[in-house]
């Protein structure tokens, strides 16, 4: 059932001497924070980019910096064949094709390019070929009660914009997703389904296929958030058979304002686009312009080539580890995580404890301030994220407002859970709760 | 004192617990009344806060909200100081308050003016914490300008 967990149960996780040798490819996790040695438990937000990486930027700059897809001069090619190259080596990080990978800003811009694509389609543009991207009164757009806000705010807009209706897949008490109901939420109106693949704030991992069969049934599309599981899980878009799968740089160690959409090809190629210009057009004439297939009808202006090199160095880097390991390793910390904060005295533990899951780990000390708990860690030098985690309706299902949440990355040690449950453990002492 | 122990002073986590003008109460008849609700929508904290005042003057201020230990203290210590000041007095206090935040520990508080808020003074080397400690003031005084 769990196809992604079941893959990794199988899998050897990272050795502690593995990680200790990966860790040292990552220049800040040697920095202290206020005297201590930094504890780095924030990798949900944002993950830390080993050395390969921002050095893959500086040859870029260093030695081909220039546009690509123009110019006839030497730079010019170098910069386009590396700018294609990375784009191939992210494709194969996923089990897609090279042409169905788009490149975004980031994961958030990934999603609004299929919701403004959509848009646009219900004003008629793209013609019949797009007519499967149009929607209006009566249609239904399915997402659930677990989104990231990126998966959540442009399928209302979208709403608003088309007259459709967003419905979505509530979240039982535990945090659980009830895809009991996914069968009578899902009807012939349902146009779109848009789920997360692992819950940024519980760190758990959806059953993709409940969703896949109840879309397919009804001809329905899907889109996968795949923010907290590309970098943290082995990726294969054909065999999650999903629409579209967006993804961002930075959580997957590399650098900031680089993202991806994934897409099929036919139906990237048959939408519309979303950001018009340069460089995604074949004809144009002072009345209209034809465009170019996908991924380029979806680049427009001059591309982020230096992050894209960056991106497909980080991925390099992941698949020449393993992500099968790295997900095993992962899974380890998490359950270490997620066992060692339950067994606290006034430490509640949120999520469902028999679902497969990541290192992500969100808790709240009962009478403490998760901006409080977060202050004191820093104290000691370890950094975790507090407040709604982007995800507020999941949190008020929860029952509460804000959370402080752990979660891991390959670098992160069997030591890094041990200081964090240490640290947790005084915290109701240190505010005399 | 570690940095830690300076944010979080004793007075700052009493206060936190033991909260002055918490719940809403009722404003006398005959008097004016002014009500808000403040957000920051960075880490969620929220306050409703509502000043009775007779004229120019502060009768008191009570208020509900949800949030970190700094953010509640603070609207519970302005509540204990709030009673009498005149509204030049709260402002020429909110305006001391605010540069002392704005201070990153480089300037001694005045105590006289500032009274209890002193203790807010280890706030001001966190930045990301002072709009926890302004929110209550920032709320009396949108309160105050609203009473009628």
């Amino acid at each position: 059932m769990h196809t992604m967990a079941g893959q990794t149960e199988t899998a050897q996780a990272l050795t502690p001497s593995e990680v200790a040798r990966i860790k040292a490819d990552f220049e800040i996790l040697e920095h202290q924070v206020n005297g201590i040695d930094v504890v780095y438990l924030d990798s949900g937000a944002t993950s830390q980019k080993p050395r390969c990486v921002y050095e893959a930027e500086q040859h870029y700059y260093e030695n081909a910096n220039a546009a690509v897809h123009r110019g006839a001069h030497t730079l010019a090619v170098e910069a386009t064949e590396i700018y294609e190259q990375a784009r191939e080596t992210v494709a194969k990080f996923i089990g897609a094709k090279t042409n169905e990978v788009v490149w975004t800003s980031n994961a958030t811009e990934a999603l609004n390019l299929i919701a403004y694509s959509m848009s646009n389609a219900s004003l008629g543009r793209g013609g019949e070929e797009a007519a499967r991207f149009r929607l209006g009164p009566g249609d239904e757009i399915l997402t659930t009660e677990l989104e990231h806000h990126a998966n959540l705010i442009p399928w209302q807009e979208l709403a608003f914009r088309t007259g459709a209706t967003l419905r979505y897949v509530p979240i039982a008490e535990d945090g659980s997703l009830r895809y009991d109901l996914i069968d009578s939420l899902v009807n012939e109106n349902t146009k779109l389904v848009a789920f997360t693949h692992v819950s940024n704030v519980l760190g758990t991992i959806t059953d993709t296929q409940r969703f896949v069969d109840a879309a397919r049934k009804v001809g329905a599309l899907t889109v996968l958030d795949g923010c907290q599981s590309v970098p943290h899980l082995p990726i294969d878009v054909k065999a999650l058979d999903v629409d579209f799968m967006a993804f961002s740089g930075h959580k997957m160690l590399g650098p900031t304002g680089i993202g991806a959409l994934y897409g099929r090809e036919e139906l990237l190629n048959a939408m519309p686009p979303f950001l018009t210009g340069g460089s995604m057009i074949t004809v144009v004439d002072m009345e209209h312009a034809e465009f170019l297939p996908a991924p380029q009808r979806f680049e427009a202006g001059t591309q982020r080539i230096a992050q894209v090199h960056g991106l497909a160095t980080a991925a390099s880097y992941l698949s020449e580890i393993g992500m099968e390991h790295i997900a095993a390793w992962e899974e380890h910390l998490g359950a270490m995580l997620f066992e060692g904060l339950s067994q606290l005295e006034g430490v509640r533990v949120f999520g469902p404890s028999d679902a497969p899951r990541i290192g992500t780990v969100p808790f709240e000390v009962i009478g403490v301030h998760p901006h409080d708990v977060g202050q004191y860690l820093d104290s000691r030098g370890i950094a975790v994220r507090v407040g709604h985690h982007c995800a507020q309706p999941l949190h008020r299902a929860l029952g509460v407002s804000a959370t402080t949440r752990a979660s891991t990355y390959l670098y992160n040690t069997e030591e890094d859970i041990t200081a964090l449950i240490k640290a947790v453990a005084s915290v109701r002492e240190y505010f005399g709760v | 004192m570690n940095e830690l122990d300076q944010l979080y002073q004793q007075v700052i986590l009493d206060h936190s617990k033991q909260r002055i003008g918490s719940p809403l109460v009722e404003s006398a008849a005959g008097h004016q009344h002014g009500e808000t609700h403040q957000h920051n929508p960075i880490c969620g904290d929220q306050i409703r806060v509502r000043v009775e005042l007779d004229g120019d003057k502060f009768v008191g201020m009570s208020w509900e909200g949800d949030g970190c230990s700094i953010s509640m203290a603070s609207a519970s210590v302005l509540s204990e100081m709030i009673p009498e000041l005149t509204k030049e007095e709260f402002e020429a206090k909110k305006d001391a308050f605010k540069e002392m935040m704005r201070s990153k520990g480089a300037v001694a508080p005045d105590e006289d003016v500032l009274e209890d808020a002193v203790a807010f003074v280890g706030v001001s080397k966190f930045p990301a914490r002072v709009k926890c400690a302004m929110l209550a003031w920032v709320a009396a005084e949108v309160a105050m300008l609203e009473a009628v």
